[in-house]
This record gives C-alpha cells, structure tokens and sequence, in this order.
C-alpha cells in the first residue's frame, strides 16, 4: 500500500503553481455555469437511486425489529400468519400475560437489572476516571508498563478469568448476589474506558491543572475541581456504554445468578423461553420489547455521545 | 489515537526521559499510586490472579467439591482427543473468518456511501447502527430464533412465492448461517468508526487525483484505502477478538445446546457446558487457555501482516 501511494503525485506541488489557477479560471468557471445544470440533474438522479438504496438497506435492518414490534401486539395465531406490518386490531394481553408469566411480575427482574446497571456506571464512573487521572497526568514508577498492561487487558478475553473469578465469588458466599457483576467494575477492569478517559484528558490543556497547582491544590481537588468537570462528556459516554451493555449482559448473570429472585432481565427472558417453548411468542415477544425499550431510550438521547465516543476510540 | 495503535507505538517511546520528566519522576508516586489503587486491586484480583489460578487449575482436576488434583497435560491431550471440541473450533473459525469479513465488508460500504455528504445523515447513520447496540441482548436472540424458525418470518415472506423454506435453525446446514448474520447485521459500530476515519482523509488527496483524471476506483484502491488501513486494522483486530468469545447468540438461538447436532456449538458454549454445566473446572480452564492462545496467536499475525498493509501517514 505504502508503495501504491507514493506513486500517487503529491498533491500540493502540481495545483499550487502560483499564477497557474488565475490562467484556469475563466475557461472552467464557465464551463462551470454551463455544466452545473447537467450536473445537477445527474447529481439529483444519482443522490435519489442513492437514498433510495439506502431506504431500502436501512428498511430490511430495522424490518426485523419494527415486525417485532407489531407481533407483540397481534394475536398469537396470526404470528405466523403475518410477515406484513399491518395491525388489524391492537392485542394487549401479551403485555400482561408476559408480565406476569414468570414468579414474579416482569417489573421485578427489571429493577434487579436497575440495580446492577446502577452499581456499575458508580463503579466504572469512579474507578476508571481515577485511574484515567493517574495515566494522563502524573509521573510514576512503572507507569509505562502499568499502561501497556491496561491496553492489553482491553483485548484479554473474559474466559480465560471466569472459572476462577466463579470459585473465588462462590468462595466468598457472593453467588446468587449482585456483588459478582458490581464490584468488579468498582475495581476498574472494564480497561476500555479507562483508555477513552486517559485519551480525553490528555486532551485537556495542561496550563488548567499547572494553574491550579500554582494556587496550592493538591492532585485531589485538581482531579475533582478541574478535570472531572471537564470531561463529562467522555463520562457521559461511559454512563451510556456501561448502561447499555450491563443491561445486555447475559453471560455473568447467566452464571452468578440461579435464583430466580435475583435474575436480571437477560436470564429471565431466557427462563421465559424455556418455560414457554413456541406456544406464546406474542407476549414472549412482548417481553422483549420491553426489555429492550431502556436501551432504545438511552439510545435515542444518548446518540450524540454514543456516537461521538465509538468514533473517537477509532481515531489512530 | 486508539488502543491498538497506542499499544504499537508504545515501544517506540522508549527513548530517553527528558529533564523536565527526570524531574518530575518520583514526586508524583504516592499521589498516583492512590489514583490508581482500585485498578490496580483488580488487576491483580479480578484479572491476573484467575488468570494464574486458571492456569494452575488447567493442569488439574477440579469438580468444585474436592480440592483440585494434579493431573499435568491431561486436560490437553484429553482436547486433543476430544472430537466435540475439534468441531467446536471448527464451528468457530467458520463464524470468525465469514462474519468478520464480511461485517467489515458491509460496514465500509455502507460508510463510504454515508460519507459523501448526503441528506438526512444522522437519520441513516442511526438506523444502521441501532441493531449493534441491541445486537447482543437475549431479546434480540429470540427475535432471530422466531424470524429463521420453520414458521418464522423468512419461511413466510418465502410463502408469498410459494417457496417452501427450510427450517433454518434447525437443520444443520444452515443453523450457523443464521447467526453469522446477525452478527453481520451488527454492522453498525465498525461503520461508526470508518465514517470517522473517511472524515479524517483529507479532502486535498481527492482533489489532486480528480486532477490527474483518476477513476473513483482508483481513487479508493489510491487513496481511500491505504489512508483507511489503520482504521480497518483496528476493526479487524477487535472484531476478531471479539467474535472468538461470541456467546449469547448461540446460546439462546440454540436452546443452550449448541444444536442441531453441534451446528452452533462455539468454543465459548463447549466450554460454558464443560465448566458451568458439568462442573468440570480443570477442562475448562485449560480450554480458556487454549482460547487466550489462539486469540494471541490471531492478533500477533494480525499485527505482523500489518507491517505490510497498514499506512501510517505521520
């Protein structure tokens, strides 16, 4: 590729000439006049076959999802009837037998779900900003070993922790308990966002913190007073994140959590599934419509950040 | 600057400190080690330790209920011997090398089509991307397990012309297919992360080449893609990653059982049976360190081969 490119003519040298565009411009600007009206058409037809390409593309994604929707208020036999989005009559009884098809009302597992999306935006909040802190700002011993290692446990896959992360849960009587999926996010392991803070602060002006400094502040209230209140929006980002995949999540809930007391959403959409096989996929899908609504929501007011923070993890 | 390319150039670093850090190196010590004191209890708690207890643990075996006894390589040669896994890792690789591809494929095409300054944006960007954020969600599984049922929505849509589908999920020829395409489907975030990267290329490159006549092909093959490579490299090196510990899916498309007859039985369920199912730790966590090697082993050469391809412009 390298060599593909430096064939390429480097571009400032051969359009920079001095003199050379005032000798051009005449000819193509009217050529320019004349031409954007061809042009224009061309343009529209091409931009149209393009919106509607994408119409159609982003139709066929969002198909699965929007028929989801509408299954969830038809009539269990028409299910399988109907591939159309059409409603002939609103059905509500899947939304209140779903509800209360498991032990408890659905509203139950979603506050258990609440509660450990709640403990980890804390955790990940306070830990990762700290350790943020620490990796952008301050001088130490071990600091670019420490760093690397942060980066690579980004990439460590979570299998290779969890059969003695379970031992040592269930050692400590936490099984069956929210501690599993909370405390560890109080003890920064979701590294991710620690690299997203670090490459946000370093991005603050130094001269604010060397300020600070001047007037006596130690590295806590400079931490507190001038950097947090800076990087809320990579805070924001975070909340989000952490929100959206601790609601997902389902492989640690699946493991930590057997009592059907403590299940979060995902395990007892599962349990729902099995307990229910084929025979109700309106109010199974009824469920899961509202299972996915607090995301759908925190989508929906989020997208700015969600958005801003993938696309900034992305930039080399 | 993102993970990946930080963690290539992080020996590039390596020279000598300046006064000013010399300096400065030492003083800050307690006040950092006190910022970093949660990460560094979980790294040594929640992620080194288990990795080494794991390791021990592979070399064990170990029901929960009596003390783990050594047992040396058994674990792995019983892998070797062990046909189930084998297809497994078949069943793996086959959903790594098809859905990476072409997720990335999809997601690039759709980010260049984006990016050329197009009406209505943030309207198209959102509805390509919602599907990766509930990509992964139990609720989504199920829809997937409806939509590709013998009854489900496609065997419908198929009816209308009079094509009598199979029962996708569950003949094994097809069971895997389907869930290679929700992760296709999932495109969304990767393309996030390339319309951020064509918006970086600077508009200068194309203005040149439009003046020496290239083609719009060429100008992708030229320009686009070697200024996009490190952004593709990045994709490639997470998504791959990622798709090698993909679990839910599977779990949930396949009734938990990695069904029909081993169809979608990944590697991370095999060992989620062998581990939480059977209780059978010692096998389980020799088979997590197979999967951190393979994983390593795929981002080395991922790494290597991107000494080849991948272009750095600064």
């Amino acid at each position: 590729m390298t060599t593909k490119l430096e064939t390429l003519p480097a571009p400032d040298k051969k359009t920079a000439g001095p003199g050379k565009p005032t000798n051009h411009r005449k000819p193509t600007k009217r050529r320019e006049s004349r031409g954007t009206l061809a042009f224009s058409r061309a343009a529209r037809t091409k931009a149209l076959i393009k919106h509607g390409i994408l119409i159609l593309a982003g139709g066929l994604m969002i198909y699965p999802l929007l028929w989801m929707v509408v299954s969830s208020l038809r009539a269990n036999e028409l299910i399988f009837r109907e591939p159309g989005l059409w409603l002939n009559s609103l059905e509500m009884s899947n939304y209140t037998d779903g509800w209360s098809a498991l032990t408890h009302p659905f509203g139950h597992y979603m506050l258990n779900s609440a509660i450990v999306v709640i403990g980890s935006i804390l955790g990940n909040l306070i830990s990762c900003s700290m350790a943020a802190y620490a990796f952008a700002r301050l001088q130490f011993t071990g600091k670019k070993l420490f760093f690397g290692i942060m980066l690579l446990t980004i990439m460590l896959p979570f299998h290779v922790v969890i059969v003695p992360q379970y031992i040592l849960f269930s050692q400590i009587g936490w099984v069956n308990t929210f501690w599993p999926l909370i405390v560890p996010k109080l003890l920064a392991t979701d590294a991710f966002f620690v690299f997203l803070m670090v490459q946000f602060i370093r991005g603050i002006p130094k001269d604010l913190d060397e300020a600070a400094r001047i007037d006596g502040a130690g590295h806590p209230r400079i931490f507190l007073r001038v950097i947090l209140p800076l990087m809320v929006p990579a805070l924001a980002t975070t909340t989000i994140f952490t929100f959206i995949w601790t609601w997902n999540d389902f492989f640690g809930a699946l493991i930590y959590l057997t009592d059907p007391d403590m299940f979060t959403v995902p395990v007892a959409l599962r349990a729902f599934v099995d307990s229910q096989s084929a025979t109700s996929w309106g109010s199974l899908f009824a469920m899961s419509i509202v299972s996915l609504l607090p995301v759908f929501l925190v989508f929906l007011f989020g997208q700015r950040f969600l958005i801003k923070g993938i696309a900034t993890t992305g930039i080399k | 600057m993102s993970a990946i390319s930080e963690l290539s150039t992080l020996k590039r670093r390596k020279g000598p400190m300046t006064a000013a850090e010399k300096k400065a190196n030492g003083r800050d010590n307690k006040a950092a080690y006190i910022f970093l004191l949660p990460w560094l209890v979980g790294l040594v708690a929640i992620t080194v330790g288990p990795m080494l207890m794991s390791l021990y643990l592979s070399f064990t075996d170990y029901n929960l209920l009596q003390p783990p006894e050594w047992v040396g390589l058994d674990n792995f040669i019983r892998m070797f011997a062990d046909a189930r896994l084998h297809n497994s890792l078949g069943v793996t690789f086959t959903y790594v090398f098809v859905g990476v591809p072409l997720q990335l494929g999809v997601a690039l095409l759709i980010a260049l089509v984006l990016d050329k300054g197009l009406r209505g944006l943030p309207f198209y960007r959102s509805v390509f991307y919602l599907p990766s954020l509930l990509g992964g969600s139990v609720a989504v599984a199920i829809l997937w397990k409806q939509i590709f049922g013998t009854t489900g929505l496609v065997n419908q849509a198929l009816a209308m012309f009079g094509i009598q589908g199979p029962g996708w999920i569950s003949d094994p020829s097809t069971a895997l297919g389907s869930i290679v395409l929700l992760h296709v489907w999932t495109f969304g975030a990767p393309m996030i992360i390339f319309l951020a990267g064509l918006r970086q290329i600077p508009v200068m490159y194309y203005e040149a080449a439009k003046v020496d006549g290239a083609s719009t092909l060429q100008q992708f093959w030229r320009i686009t893609l070697p200024m996009l490579s490190p952004i593709i490299f990045f994709n490639l090196v997470l998504q791959i990653i990622g798709s090698f510990q993909s679990f839910t899916q599977a779990f949930i498309v396949s009734g938990g059982n990695g069904g029909p007859s081993d169809s979608t039985m990944f590697f991370t369920l095999y060992l989620y049976q062998k581990g939480f199912g059977q209780f059978d730790m010692g096998y389980a966590s020799a088979m997590a360190w197979f999967l951190l090697v393979i994983i390593g082993v795929f981002t080395a050469i991922n790494f290597i081969a991107a000494k080849y391809w991948v272009f750095y412009d600064d």
